[in-house]
């Protein structure tokens, strides 16, 4: 059974429709892009699978045992984030809250889930460091093993390479595969076109025409074609 | 002059007014780290403004416990403040702005058209500055700060984690199941309480002071949440304890005296940081 499925899906503020009839499924060891332009809707997207915002109207399905709060989520940083005074093991373990339901305080359990994480992510060595003093990269690896304590399989990932370097981006996307590698089914927003059908199993294309396929279909797609070209007219405009 | 002292600490009322001085800024600087990184420092001086507001109301009515007045009145503005921070078509910053200007004039207003004191400015001056009620507690008004204190402290306790979480990300929390509004409301009522026990203290113009220095003062020494958190509350103390000493012994009203000890605590704090910065480097 499929782990995710979108079905006429409309969302938008008030009542603004900013996209409609959206429709896609993920399975589980997909790896979904969303791509579209700025203020295409690809974050109002992601809150509303997250159920951090409610749809106009459709319905999401989640099955495959998944829970609603069992979804592993990489935000985009905020402002207030860069000048916030916590170490980087107290922001990994604060991805097993959910877990902890009424219980107040984290169990050995789930301190380990964070050591094996922060291990996974290679930071194990920054845990006492502070947040704020480590570079775009390190942070993105730090939020990223918060998301891991929060789930087993199914990781939202929103921009996850905004603002850093060509070779942390590399890194990043990487580390990201292997992970989907070992099982975790991915669902990215991607400004990146290219990295997006470098490493991407599906599609979905949420501006001007709809789109939702595999890659390979994507690619010789009107609604691909015609973004891809976009793009690179952009690029060489530059 | 420990003579002096000791002989003033056998008063009651000084006894009473250092508890009450001790736990009100334990209490207020627990949140202060979690208001600070939020962007809502003001938030302690619209409420208090409010709560000034409220007190005004409770004197023209003639109630004689007013405390519950205020304590809802402040209470629900909160809850109201707290919630326009995220997505409201008036900003924070403007709606606190407006709610505390706002309820101090009405205040002050009120006062002078129906209260017939002969002493109104110096009741209203009192009323901002906390210069003389933190020494005139009655023992009922003791309890009920060490009760309320108390309540804050523990609920702080057993709901840090999620404190912290859903500070440093409110949507990561709601997206792993957590009710972060209902955290958030609990921040609210926390910092109301604070708030109005406060008052006593500083006076409701003063209060921001008990709320921002500690925590700003630990934000430039330590780099993770619960140090930050645990050395708020030590300079806090520390600093409303040396300030109600120097008060009594030198005479200087409580409130003033002891921000001005938080402020200089502030200094020595941010001057360690920078030293320490430059030698690290």
């Amino acid at each position: 059974m499929a782990l995710l499925t979108a079905q006429n899906l409309s969302l938008g503020y008030d009542s603004n429709v900013l996209i409609e009839n959206i429709n896609f499924t993920v399975n589980p060891g997909d790896y979904l892009c969303i791509v579209g332009e700025n203020g295409a809707g690809k974050t109002t997207l992601i809150k509303t699978l997250l159920n951090l915002r409610e749809q106009l109207s459709g319905q999401i399905l989640i099955g495959d045992g998944l829970k609603k709060n069992e979804i592993g989520y990489l935000p985009q940083q905020t402002e207030l984030q860069k000048d916030f005074p916590a170490s980087v093991k107290e922001i990994v373990l604060s991805g097993c809250q959910g877990r902890c339901g009424f219980r107040p305080f984290y169990n050995k359990e789930e301190k380990e889930l964070v050591k094996i994480n922060m291990d996974r992510m290679g930071i194990t060595d920054l845990a006492d460091r502070c947040y704020r003093e480590l570079s775009g990269g390190q942070q993105q690896r730090v939020l990223l093993a918060r998301a891991l304590c929060a789930t087993k399989k199914l990781l939202l990932l929103d921009e996850p390479v905004a603002g850093l370097d060509p070779k942390v981006t590399s890194e990043m996307y990487s580390l990201i595969k292997d992970l989907n590698k070992d099982g975790i089914t991915i669902i990215m927003i991607s400004h990146d076109i290219e990295a997006a059908l470098c490493y991407a199993s599906h599609i979905l294309h949420i501006s001007g025409e709809m789109f939702f396929g595999t890659r390979d279909e994507y690619m010789v797609s009107d609604a691909g074609k015609i973004f891809l070209m976009q793009q690179k007219g952009g690029q060489n405009n530059d | 002059m420990i003579d002096k002292l000791i002989m003033y600490m056998q008063f009651t009322f000084v006894q009473y007014a250092l508890i009450v001085g001790v736990l009100i800024a334990l209490c207020s600087s627990l949140l202060g780290v979690t208001l600070v990184v939020k962007r809502f420092s003001y938030i302690g001086d619209g409420l208090s403004h409010v709560a000034f507001g409220a007190m005004a109301i409770a004197s023209v009515l003639n109630l004689t416990n007013n405390m519950w007045l205020i304590m809802s009145v402040t209470i629900v503005s909160a809850i109201l403040l707290l919630k326009t921070g995220q997505n409201a078509k008036i900003k924070g910053d403007a709606a606190i702005a407006m709610i505390s200007v706002g309820a101090l004039a009405f205040g002050y207003l009120l006062m002078n058209i129906f209260l017939t004191s002969a002493n109104l400015t110096g009741d209203v001056c009192s009323t901002l500055f906390g210069s003389t009620s933190i020494l005139t507690l009655t023992k009922e008004e003791v309890l009920l700060c060490i009760v309320l204190s108390v309540l804050v402290i523990i609920l702080y306790i057993f709901n840090y984690n999620k404190i912290f979480a859903i500070t440093f990300d409110e949507n990561f929390s709601k997206s792993t199941g957590v009710n972060a509004d209902r955290y958030n409301l609990l921040i609210a009522v926390m910092v109301s309480v604070i708030i109005v026990l406060a008052m006593n203290l500083v006076g409701s113009l003063l209060i921001s002071a008990l709320v921002i220095f500690p925590a700003i003062s630990a934000m430039h020494l330590f780099k993770n949440f619960k140090m930050v958190s645990i050395s708020s509350a030590i300079f806090s103390v520390l600093c409303a304890f040396m300030g109600m000493i120097t008060s009594i012994l030198a005479g200087t009203p409580v409130g003033s005296t002891i921000v001005a000890v938080n402020v200089v605590s502030f200094l020595l704090c941010y001057l360690t940081g920078l030293i320490r910065g430059r030698l690290s480097k």
